[in-house]
């Protein structure tokens, strides 16, 4: 024994050996991850499993051992791990088709369930991508589309959930959330279609604007002409015969002299000798 | 895992040394003072450790412990080995190996187990992976890196998350089923570190698809006006209020500070018909501005005209008489004085009248076979 101690080789090599046995035997668990032990392929404990409303600290997390070469440690997410979803058409009731994005948030509640089922976080993610889309799909298919533009668009958010979960649930996992991100209309026609109704929208707003200026402002003529003819008609009214001259005189004027002061007036007057003007100048009395 | 049991290796490495089976070092030793630096008797040997021990005492806190039983197993060893190679062991280097290597261990946890947390920071501790605290601000100590590790986090720092990124427009659905191209910045900061570090995998692409999809949500209930408008401040609070719950419900530890909206407009496609709607408020506010002006026009003139009338009335009321015909004979002398004028005589006689030349002003020289008249 002390001679094999002595044995540089013998102890590097015994040391190396030690080695991989400790590194084998003892594992550090980070908060972020839980452990499925596999014995011999068969999943026998976990390690840090999620535990709903659980803090972090020792007891879940920490070092542990386990029996080198015979266990082996498979990581699973201990985090809320997204889903996403590309772009899916979808129609609605009233046959308007959307592109629609969302995107899922799940965790892994049970990670034995979830190993035996799906082995990997990639692969439960390829496994749930298309059950959202479906579940989607399924879920605008049976409402008119107005209705993602409304506060039902939560109700429908929790049904896609709730149908999401149902699947998830087989393999371990729990959905945290869906939420639809986008809900666009297509490219192309349909697009083009939306902004050719808002131009038009916008354009009968404003020949409606401008028509209502322009009552305004005939309401305002209209009204002001009325004042005037008030006014004039207070004044006038205390005495309509003299006014019948006044006015009578003010038009003569007017009429035969024009309104160019200092110019001669382009009327001709035949007058005949019994105008009131001539008068005196008949010499009669 | 590997780097883990790797850097127990280097402690372990030590150990072996000090306790006197150093097979690597020792054999180099052994090589190196092969040819004969041989001090000779047996306090030779001595001579080179005798500070060694020593100074190990006093100096390290953790090796001094084991400072006195490790040299003198080390002086066993060396004894030992001397006798095996027939040759002294040379002072010069190994002391120095064992020191450095004392100094870097030393070093090392000094290093690895003091944090400088910055004022805007914290520190996530964990202590063979489970979280262990978080250090404040300051000076914090943990174990030392591979059985300790600290994670700093920056807490105060906001962090501006700009959607859409770059000048792209971001074309979202209002409630009225119009397009509206909507940008907006969400500010935001880590209010729980460890939350932020174990719970999320993707902490800020998180943010980024709940804001997505929060001010969706926000702007499918307003109208096309409201979000372009009046609603702004609405949609920001919505939006914010929404993505707080929905990130507390994934116990992100994430805080939002704000949204805020910064450019809110009609996609490019449409902005000439909405443009022409503030042209046709320009000009229906022009056509009222105008009817305004005539309006103070026409009522000043009334007014002005019923003043005139209204003071001749109380003249004429003083002598009605005379005033009118003082008027009567002044306009009539204004306008016949002004114009050309002809006086026919008897209701029989027919006068030729030139009418042609009467229409112009030239016809002044007008025959009047009755009687001619003047101007």
């Amino acid at each position: 024994m002390t001679r094999l101690l002595r044995n540089p080789i013998a102890i590097g090599v015994l040391a190396i050996v030690l080695l991989i046995l400790v590194a084998s035997t003892f594992s550090i668990v980070q908060e972020t991850r839980q452990a499925v032990i596999v014995r011999f392929g068969q999943p026998v404990r976990v390690i840090n499993g999620y535990q709903p409303n659980a803090g972090f600290g020792p007891g879940g997390a920490g070092i542990i051992a386990r029996i080198p070469f015979v266990e082996q440690i498979h990581w699973i997410d201990k985090r809320v791990l997204s889903l996403e979803m590309d772009d899916q058409p979808v129609l609605s009731t009233d046959q308007l088709r959307l592109e629609v994005d969302a995107f899922a948030r799940f965790r892994i509640r049970d990670p034995l369930q979830m190993y035996i089922a799906a082995r990997t976080e990639e692969n439960l993610a390829n496994q749930l991508k298309p059950i959202l889309a479906s579940a989607l799909r399924n879920e605008f298919g049976r409402r008119p589309s107005a209705a993602l533009l409304t506060p039902e668009r939560g109700q429908m958010m929790e049904n896609i959930r709730t149908a999401l979960n149902r699947v998830a649930a087989q393999y371990g996992a729990e959905i945290v959330d869906v939420r639809i991100k986008r809900a666009d209309l297509p490219n192309g026609t349909p697009l083009e279609s939306a902004y050719q109704r808002m131009r038009t929208a916008r354009q009968q707003e404003a020949t409606s604007i401008e028509a209502q200026g322009n009552r305004q402002a005939q309401i305002i003529r209209a009204e002001a002409d009325a004042e005037a003819a008030a006014t004039y008609a207070s004044a006038f009214n205390r005495d309509a015969e003299f006014y019948d001259f006044y006015r009578a005189m003010q038009s003569y004027q007017q009429t035969f002299l024009g309104s160019r002061e200092g110019q001669r007036g382009r009327s001709s007057i035949i007058l005949s000798p019994q105008n009131d003007y001539l008068r005196q100048f008949r010499g009669g009395r | 895992m590997k780097r883990f049991f790797g850097w127990f290796r280097r402690p372990g490495m030590m150990m072996s040394d000090n306790r006197g089976g150093p097979w690597g070092p020792g054999g180099g030793g052994g090589g190196d003072g092969g040819g004969g630096n041989d001090g000779g008797g047996g306090g030779g040997p001595r001579n080179p450790w005798g500070p060694g021990r020593r100074k190990p005492g006093p100096r390290g806190g953790g090796g001094g412990g084991r400072g006195g039983g490790d040299v003198t197993s080390l002086d066993e060893f060396l004894r030992r080995s001397r006798a095996r190679f027939g040759g002294g062991i040379p002072g010069g280097s190994r002391p120095w190996i064992v020191y450095g290597l004392i100094i870097a261990v030393l070093l090392w946890i000094a290093f690895t187990s003091i944090h400088r947390i910055g004022p805007q920071e914290k520190g996530v501790v964990t202590t063979l992976g489970w979280y262990s605290g978080t250090l404040q601000p300051g000076i914090g100590f943990s174990w030392p890196y591979p059985i300790g590790s600290v994670t700093k986090v920056d807490t105060a720092g906001i962090r501006d998350l700009q959607i859409p990124g770059g000048r792209a427009e971001n074309l979202i659905l209002t409630g009225d089923q119009n397009v509206i191209n909507l940008g907006y910045t969400v500010r935001w900061n880590i209010r729980s570190p460890e939350l932020y570090l174990f719970q999320l995998a993707d902490p800020d692409e998180t943010v980024r698809e709940v804001a997505e999809s929060a001010m969706r949500e926000a702007v499918a209930r307003v109208s096309l006006d409201d979000a372009l408008g009046a609603g702004r401040g609405d949609i920001e609070q919505r939006v914010q209020r929404r993505m707080q719950e929905v990130l507390d419900r994934y116990d992100s530890g994430i805080q939002i500070q704000s949204v805020s909206v910064s450019q809110s407009a009609p996609p490019a496609q449409v902005n000439a018909a909405f443009l022409e709607v503030s042209a046709a408020t320009q000009r229906a506010q022009s056509a009222v501005n105008a009817a305004r002006g005539y309006a103070q026009q026409i009522t000043a003139r009334a007014q002005g005209e019923a003043a005139q009338f209204e003071r001749l009335y109380t003249q004429y009321r003083l002598a009605p008489e005379v005033t009118r015909r003082r008027m009567y004979y002044e306009t009539m002398e204004a306008i016949l004085q002004q114009t050309d004028t002809t006086v026919v005589e008897a209701p029989g006689v027919q006068p030729f009248l030139p009418l042609p030349s009467l229409q112009g002003r030239g016809g002044a020289a007008t025959p009047a076979p009755a009687t001619g008249a003047g101007r």
